[in-house]
């Protein structure tokens, strides 16, 4: 068997990647690796031609002043290490594979796989993010909510590189939950990101693995906006095993599960139940 | 392309889409870092590049141009074993062997950072290293005997 060659080009900096990437048809970007090398590894992905941006210093600022802009080449580790500003990126990181995972690994590549399954995508979506992504022509910015459009599929564009996520700082009262069956090394079969900024009154929910695109509960924040409108934006709140059962069956709701390997379509609508419905309690009592 | 291997510089050719792991195995004699999953998920490769602790099978090995990779051969000083090596054998974490050199790199990765780890921590750390022999339990042991062995305590 004659396998096609490879070229690689090794990015010096965001411009010398942008020119190689504009120039070439079908390039294949590669930060961590943690995604292409196994779709390489199993003879699945075969790229004609490589463009390696893991160099790319400017990709790894983190930048927090109320308005976070994380670079797309801050890992999982410095998510940890490192205030990431937002605590349930922080709780996402912690649960993304290994420590020999997540000192590879990116947020830029979780944007660029756009996997369904992506960890930090949940976060992403209940933070109401930005993603920057930058061309020859220049930077546009994308919401979240409109940057992925299917299973691996978003509106990059092939001659554009996601260069950072950006999110206002919502506060310290939000989580991440994620059902998988170890707690090590784990693809999710079903996760949730829950954020309440209390001071700019507003509720985001994130449902991951649960349909083809990282979901919004948008039934489900309506109405726990309502229970902190009731309580006190600026408040502790104890919420009612009413409640926050209603709040689980909405996130549930919004969900458009699958079976597969994983898990089944009803198993995930349940644990979303369970996870929303935890998440809240946490959550609330969090000012 | 040239990149430093257990502080050697090293000139290779790598072919196509062939990871880190392949190159050090195959092109530069160094079968210390084992091949299993491909995949991340076992550890067996592990390797420091760069000083951070990684999968050598996530890694294009194209990609790994000047950069500075320490593998598990580096250890030993000739014939006398790390202390890492030493307590992995003197407390029987060894059975038959494969998923020992990655679980070593990953080991010293922790005790480098940090001398003392908590019981949890060392769970932790070693999350993404699979043993389907021992159980873990003489592992673990092993873990403590070397950050004792490695601080002279």
């Amino acid at each position: 068997m004659i396998i096609p060659g490879v070229s690689v080009h090794i990015g010096r900096d965001v411009d010398d990647a942008l020119e190689n990437l504009s120039s070439v048809k079908d390039a294949t970007l590669l930060a961590g690796g943690t995604d292409l090398l196994v779709e390489i590894n199993f003879g699945r992905a075969r790229p004609t031609h490589v463009i390696v941006i893991d160099r790319l210093d400017e990709l790894k600022a983190l930048d927090r002043n109320g308005h976070i802009r994380m670079g797309a080449l801050v890992t999982y580790t410095r998510m940890l290490a490192d205030d990431p500003g937002s605590a349930a990126l922080r709780e996402a990181a912690r649960t993304v594979g290994s420590p020999q995972i997540r000192n590879a690994g990116t947020l830029g590549g979780n944007l660029g796989t756009a996997s369904p399954a992506g960890d930090t995508l949940p976060v992403l979506a209940a933070l109401d993010a930005t993603v920057v992504l930058r061309s020859r022509a220049g930077e546009r910015r994308v919401k979240f909510a409109d940057y992925m459009t299917g299973p691996k599929k978003s509106v990059r564009r092939p001659d554009e590189i996601v260069v950072a996520a950006e999110w206002d700082d919502a506060g310290p009262a939000q989580t991440f939950m994620k059902v998988g069956t170890r707690n090590a090394m784990v693809i999710a079969v079903a996760g949730l990101a829950l954020v309440v900024d209390r001071a700019r009154r507003r509720v985001g929910v994130g449902l991951g693995s649960c349909g083809p695109t990282i979901l919004r509960a948008p039934d489900a924040e309506k109405f726990a906006a309502g229970l902190f409108d009731e309580a006190g934006w600026d408040r502790r709140m104890r919420p009612t095993e009413v409640a926050r059962t209603e709040f689980g069956r909405l996130a549930a709701a919004a969900a458009r599960p699958i079976d597969d390997v994983r898990g089944t379509a009803a198993y995930r609508r349940h644990v979303l139940a369970v996870m929303a419905s935890r998440a809240l309690a946490r959550v609330a009592t969090i000012a | 392309m040239k990149l430093t291997v257990n502080g050697d510089e090293r000139e290779v050719e790598t072919a196509d889409h062939e990871s880190l792991l392949t190159v050090l195995r195959e092109r530069l004699g160094l079968p210390g870092s084992k091949n299993a999953c491909e995949q991340g998920e076992c550890g067996s490769c592990s390797v420091l590049l760069d000083g951070a602790l990684v999968c050598a099978c996530l890694v294009l090995g194209a990609a790994a141009a000047g950069r500075e990779v320490r593998t598990v051969e580096s250890l030993a000083d000739g014939d006398r074993l790390h202390p890492v090596q030493r307590a992995f054998v003197d407390m029987g974490a060894v059975q038959c062997g494969f998923c020992t050199p990655g679980l070593i790199v990953s080991t010293y990765a922790l005790l480098k950072e940090n001398p003392e780890p908590s019981d949890q921590e060392v769970r932790e750390a070693l999350s993404g290293n699979i043993c389907r022999c021992t159980g873990y339990g003489k592992i673990l042991e092993a873990v403590q005997r070397a950050s004792a062995g490695m601080y002279g305590r």
